[in-house]
């Protein structure tokens, strides 16, 4: 008997990862916290009702061939705040195919998350489509900060593909999908990076932005230095998208216009 | 079907008044990201296969039949930037004012009372195709030649550049709106079984940064 192609594993690491967080009186519970393959979760120590977790990488991941999956549901009235030690870095697989690393997230009424990983590095040749799904229930809050490093020093960026996609009260908040590195056409151009390296965005969601957003606010006076803007989109939730030349002017800029997109 | 009402649609000179917007050109001017036939050809080329790809999903979309107002609710959600909105409501009300005079449709009235302040200019798009009885291939090409044609066009006045070149950019990124708006019909087709979620929401962070920096200008010669 042969083994057929569909039978065969896959190559590439399949690992999902899930944290479940619960209010437990005066403080958030993690009654689910279970890494998976490269992910290790590790509980730091809580912030008054907070939560804290942090996502650590046991192995440079993901690599093309991965199916890397983290699974977030901050339950109602519970307070989550989640990083992880170190950048994540794309990189060339075994086989040439795409790696995927999707993040899917649900926050109950009156729950918050924060949502602030380390930059992800997407080293030349690598492949990745990332995707990162968000329920918001109507008094939920998010923060979430993501920044993208295009190549490492010295070398061009590989592909990359992120997706980001919040639904409040079921209806849709935000949508955006970044495409950059090679076969994504006018991607250096001055449309989308103009040579930039660098991409980040601090996505803000609170109902207190519903009646009264902050109007938009330009960061960054030189374009060769990066630039960045905060906006208020068409729901209760400001967004903040910047583009830099490297790391510490990017995180100048989303340093500057956190403490406005987070004011409420 | 009446293939060439397409050519009344896409025609620049169809009365929907997107002669005074630039799509962002002037902007990327005025920023310097622009100043030559060859960065024009890369502006128009990030803008057609970003902002392109989605209007020309979205147009695709509405002129399948979709809720136009599920698809304008799935505009925002793809469009941060509120100057960019505000614009694409303006173009978006003129362009139903042009197609209700047109081609007249009971789909078209509907929208009008529903988003009396403007619906977002490709859902509007898709509609009117959909009235003129064009297919959402058909809706995908106009939204997708006009992401670059705008541009295109305005760039001539703002650095005095050849038409001729301009027009040889339009011609080079030909390709390009052909994959642009068959991708965008092909995803319009997933949106019974999958949602808006099946529709292209490709970004383009510095047409949301150069956008805000554009209507923050007290003179400027286009709207956006």
């Amino acid at each position: 008997m042969t083994l057929s192609a569909e039978r065969r594993p896959a190559p590439g690491v399949h690992a999902t990862a899930r944290i479940r967080a619960t209010r437990a009186g005066r403080i958030t519970a993690l009654p689910v916290l279970a890494g998976d393959g490269p992910f290790d979760l590790r509980r730091g120590r809580s912030h008054g009702s907070q939560a804290r977790v942090c996502v650590i990488g046991a192995m440079s991941a993901p690599l093309g061939g991965d199916r890397l999956r983290i699974e977030i549901d901050v339950e109602e009235d519970a307070h989550l705040h989640i990083t992880s030690a170190g950048a994540t870095v794309a990189l060339r697989g075994p086989t040439s195919g795409h790696a995927a690393f999707d993040v899917r997230v649900t926050v109950a009424d009156r729950a918050s998350l924060h949502w602030l990983p380390e930059p992800l590095i997407s080293a030349a040749r690598s492949n990745l489509r990332q995707t990162c799904s968000v329920d918001l229930a109507p008094t939920a809050r998010l923060v979430l900060r993501e920044e993208q490093v295009l190549g490492r020093a010295g070398e061009p960026p590989g592909r990359l593909a992120a997706r980001l996609t919040v639904r409040h009260d079921g209806q849709p908040l935000l949508d955006q999908q970044a495409v950059y590195g090679p076969g994504a056409p006018g991607w250096d151009g001055p449309a989308v990076l103009a040579g930039h390296r660098t991409t980040g965005q601090i996505l803000v969601v609170d109902p207190a932005h519903g009646a009264d957003p902050p109007a938009a606010r330009l960061f960054g006076d030189d374009p060769g230095q990066g630039q960045a803007v905060l906006t208020p989109l068409a729901g209760p939730a400001v967004l903040v998208n910047a583009v830099a030349p490297d790391m510490v002017r990017l995180r100048r800029l989303l340093d500057a216009a956190y403490p406005i997109a987070s004011r409420a | 079907m009446n293939r060439a009402a397409l050519l009344v649609l896409a025609d620049g000179r169809f009365p929907a008044g997107g002669h005074a917007h630039s799509g962002g050109a002037e902007a990327a001017v005025m920023a310097g990201g622009v100043h030559d036939v060859a960065s024009l050809e890369e502006f128009c080329r990030g803008r057609l296969h970003t902002s392109g790809l989605v209007a020309a999903g979205l147009a695709a979309a509405a002129a399948t039949g979709h809720d136009p107002l599920l698809l304008d609710r799935a505009a925002d959600a793809r469009t941060p930037a509120p100057a960019l909105r505000l614009a694409a409501r303006r173009l978006g009300r003129q362009l139903l004012r042009a197609a209700r005079a047109t081609w007249p449709s009971d789909d078209l009235d509907a929208l009008a009372a529903a988003r009396p302040r403007g619906a977002h200019q490709p859902v509007v798009l898709g509609l009117a195709a959909r009235s003129a009885g064009l297919t959402p291939l058909d809706a995908a090409y106009a939204a997708g030649y006009e992401s670059v044609s705008g541009p295109a066009t305005a760039t001539v006045r703002l650095l005095r550049l050849d038409p001729l070149d301009a027009a040889g950019v339009l011609a080079r990124l030909a390709e390009g709106v052909d994959q642009v708006a068959a991708r965008a019909a092909e995803a319009a087709r997933r949106v019974q079984a999958m949602g808006v979620e099946a529709l292209p929401a490709a970004s383009a962070p510095l047409l949301d940064i150069i956008a805000e920096q554009h209507v923050a200008r007290p003179v400027r010669l286009f709207a956006s």
